[in-house]
């Protein structure tokens, strides 16, 4: 009954700290930056950790792949990368990139700063909740960071832990880092799970008046959509990840084929969360893009509803494609057949959203501002992702390409314009808004020439790898005569140094960010893309409680060049 | 595209590579005119002054035929591509010819074991050859593998033949191949097994009919257990 009765409570305390305005200025240090239940300190929280947690992931990679060009070298800053160490490292480059980076900011900082003040209300439903998601996701991330400190090592096992070598200390050899990595995930599941239920019900419930379902800016329904799966495939990985830590520590056989268990059993449990999982970060970042190429083109989103519905069906759909990882991995021949035909199926909804992006494009006024740069690059580099997807998705074709490279370069295509041009894309353009400053434009557009060109030359080399067979997690290619060429290797190192190049630019945006936030005036206004969305009606950075007068909505979100109206953008909050 | 990097030495690997130069294409069709009428749009429709954008919600049929009509013909794309995926799939997955042969292959941390049949042909008899990251077979010879793992997952993978089958303790699983070429190639681990896994590296030597039938006889037990008789008789 308690957790029934909760939102009732909840929201009229929120509501009551909008009223006592002055209240809030008296918070103190503790309760403001440590333990906040303001949905934008919050997202804050999540944001930073999550960008401190793509250092590490990025200086891993760094590491590992100058390994893999020179190999046996003493990397400058690393030391040398033991076979142990380079399995530790591929691993947590994995998991800490999807789990700790792409997770938290693209779900949980951008759904706790713009759902609240999107639809126009003052906070989460569910404040108190929204800081112990935060705290539990903290705890989670040290948890994930001293495993690989621990004795042995960090686990080694590659983000998918197949049992049995995830489940026995004498294979993996590193008893202490596994379970701790299992802890660490789950501890984190767990964060979003209360996360999600803050991101739904907000939305859903505590919309501005007058805010219908076709009014709602696209990133938030993404947002949500995203939760909703997060939350109905997660289920079966958490209890994977308990039944894996008992066969680790209390001896239960769960995925030991000697005494009865099934190591493919995992592999079912990991992949009916893990292929929706890829479209709960890819769902936000999409939203992101829509929304930003709306503003910057100056047009309505081309179909809103098929959109919409669209999301709905590759939703439903995500659920019924995961054994196309387990190809041949030991199941049915038979089954690869069914799930060749969900996977091509697939490719309808998907490619119907990229359609919609380029409609929209059609008949507007394109400005190219930083974060529309970095909207159309997420568009133009994620359409790579997904006609690649399809060579691994045709089973007959997947015989060969499982396991390579050119499956890494793949999910690299999919996951970098998620993860990474996505985050910039949102956090240029809400920037302004976070901060009360404008960003430089020019060094802006440095930083994302600097990532976007080093980024293609870091990843077709790697598909081309993928084609000559070269098979993946491994420390040194030396062993392999074929792999060991001249050429191949070439193509290794010039992956490499267009990595070096890559993080190189990353300094330029920290520069960016630094020196606009240091400066003293509050230059950015209420609203200066001139975008229709209800955040752009709050002050720059909004208070504590957002709005001075919670908003009314008239109208959807993308209400650009209406005729008869002089402004070429009509404020979703502006009465007709 | 494999065959621009490594040859293809078995029955079904151009089958492979046809699948994938059909999905490149026709997904490279679609990648291609997306690509360009979306830089097209982007130059095309830069803001000028005076120029106001064309309001369109695109909740019309007459614009939405736009997306409908390409959303079909994808459709009818990955119906090719289906047909394509499942033939190649069951003729390396799911039907199995009859084998001349029959080897053993289990993967355990961190070599690969073999067990060829030897002179007779038959497996798990006393003439077997067992031998550890060295396979030999026969050009022009269907066989067949039995493949283990001791104990953990590994992956038997041999990109000149395109084949690649995971190996699972606790189960024996059944496949095929003929060569159609000879030479001496990586066979890989392509799952990953531990601190090893880098170095489970192993080689196929597929040998002409003459070639691998002296190997069989200098590598048989009962011609090894001759040489060291002759040995010790002379010494």
């Amino acid at each position: 009954m308690a957790e029934i009765v909760k939102p009732q409570t909840d929201q009229p305390e929120s509501a009551q700290a909008h009223d006592a305005h002055a209240h809030h200025g008296e918070e103190s240090f503790w309760s403001k930056y440590v333990f906040p239940t303001d949905h934008k300190m919050i997202a804050m929280q999540y944001m930073f950790t999550g960008m401190a947690m793509a250092l590490i992931g990025g200086f891993m990679v760094y590491a590992f792949r100058m390994q893999l060009a020179f190999p046996g070298i003493d990397v400058p800053l690393y030391g040398v990368v033991t076979p142990n160490r380079y399995n530790a490292l591929v691993t947590l480059h994995g998991t800490i990139m999807i789990f700790w980076v792409a997770m938290p900011v693209l779900i949980a900082a951008f759904g706790n700063f713009l759902i609240p003040l999107m639809i126009g209300c003052d906070d989460m439903v569910f404040p108190k909740v929204n800081r112990l998601s935060y705290q539990i996701f903290l705890l989670s991330a040290i948890v994930l960071v001293v495993s690989f400190f621990v004795e042995g090592g960090g686990f080694g096992g590659a983000w998918t832990a197949y049992p049995p070598l995830s489940a026995k200390a004498e294979y993996s050899q590193t008893g202490l880092g596994s379970s701790l990595w299992l802890v660490a995930v789950t501890l984190e599941f767990i964060a979003f799970l209360l996360g999600g239920i803050n991101f739904v019900t907000t939305a859903m419930n505590a919309r501005a008046p007058g805010m219908g379902m076709y009014d709602i800016p696209m990133v938030v329904w993404m947002i949500v959509i995203a939760s909703v799966l997060f939350m109905a495939s997660v289920g079966p990985l958490i209890a994977g990840a308990v039944m894996l830590f008992m066969d680790q520590n209390i001896g239960t056989a769960f995925f030991d084929p000697d005494k009865g268990g099934d190591p493919i059993l995992w592999q079912h449990l990991f992949w009916f969360f893990g292929h929706p999982e890829v479209y709960v970060v890819l769902l936000p970042a999409m939203g992101i893009s829509a929304d930003i190429i709306c503003t910057f083109a100056r047009k309505q989103l081309f179909a809103y509803k098929t959109f919409l519905y669209t999301t709905f069906g590759t939703g439903v759909l995500s659920f019924t494609v995961w054994a196309h990882h387990q190809f041949v991995a030991g199941i049915d021949p038979r089954m690869a057949n069914i799930f060749t035909v969900t996977t091509l199926l697939i490719s309808i909804p998907i490619a119907e959203m990229c359609f919609i992006y380029i409609a929209t494009l059609y008949g507007g006024s394109i400005r190219l501002t930083t974060p529309m740069l970095w909207a159309l690059a997420f568009v133009a580099e994620f359409m790579i992702g997904g006609v690649t997807g399809i060579f691994l998705g045709a089973s007959g074709a997947d015989v060969y390409y499982h396991d390579t490279y050119f499956v890494l370069a793949h999910f690299h295509y999919t996951f970098f314009p998620i993860a990474i041009i996505g985050t910039f894309a949102g956090f240029t353009f809400w920037f302004p808004k976070m901060f009360g400053k404008m960003m430089n434009e020019t060094l802006g557009k440095i930083h994302f020439w600097g990532t976007i060109i080093p980024f293609n030359c870091i990843f077709i080399p790697l598909f081309m790898l993928g084609s000559a067979g070269q098979h993946r997690r491994v420390y040194s290619y030396e062993n392999f005569p074929d792999l060991a060429q001249p050429q191949f290797q070439d193509l290794r190192v010039f992956a490499t140094i267009s990595l070096l190049v890559m993080l190189g630019f990353q300094l330029v945006f920290f520069y960016n960010c630094f020196i606009s936030w240091r400066k003293k005036e509050k230059d950015a206004g209420k609203n200066p893309w001139r975008s229709n969305t209800l955040e752009w009606v709050a002050e720059s950075p909004p208070p504590h409680g957002n709005f001075p007068e919670l908003p009314h909505c008239y109208r959807g979100p993308y209400e650009y060049g209406t005729p008869g109206r002089e402004e070429d953008y009509f404020p979703q909050n502006l009465p007709a | 595209m494999p065959q621009l990097y490594l040859e293809a030495l078995s029955t079904y690997a151009s089958d492979i590579d046809n699948l994938i130069l059909l999905i490149a294409v026709l997904v490279g069709f679609w990648f291609v005119l997306c690509e360009g009428i979306f830089f097209y749009f982007i130059f095309r429709f830069r803001e000028k002054d005076g120029v106001r954008t064309e309001y369109i919600t695109g909740e019309n049929e007459r614009h939405k035929r736009w997306i409908s009509y390409p959303h079909i013909l994808v459709l009818v794309c990955d119906l090719f591509i289906l047909v394509g995926a499942i033939q190649v799939w069951y003729d390396i997955k799911q039907h199995l010819p009859e084998p001349h042969e029959t080897v053993r292959i289990v993967g355990q941390q961190w070599a690969w074991t073999f067990v060829h049949p030897g002179p007779d042909h038959v497996l798990d008899t006393a003439d077997d050859i067992t031998t550890v990251n060295e396979l030999h077979v026969e050009v022009g010879k269907v066989y067949h593998f039995k493949l283990e793992a001791r104990d953990v997952l590994h992956s038997f993978s041999v990109p000149v033949f395109r084949l690649k089958q995971d190996a699972i303790p606790g189960r024996i699983i059944t496949g095929w191949f003929e060569a159609t070429g000879v030479g001496e190639y990586d066979i890989q681990c392509a799952e990953i097994c531990g601190i090893g896994h880098g170095l489970m590296a192993a080689r196929i030597f597929i040998e002409s009919p003459e070639s691998h039938a002296a190997w069989i006889a200098e590598k048989s037990p009962f011609q090894l257990a001759v040489t060291a008789t002759a040995s010790t008789i002379e010494d």
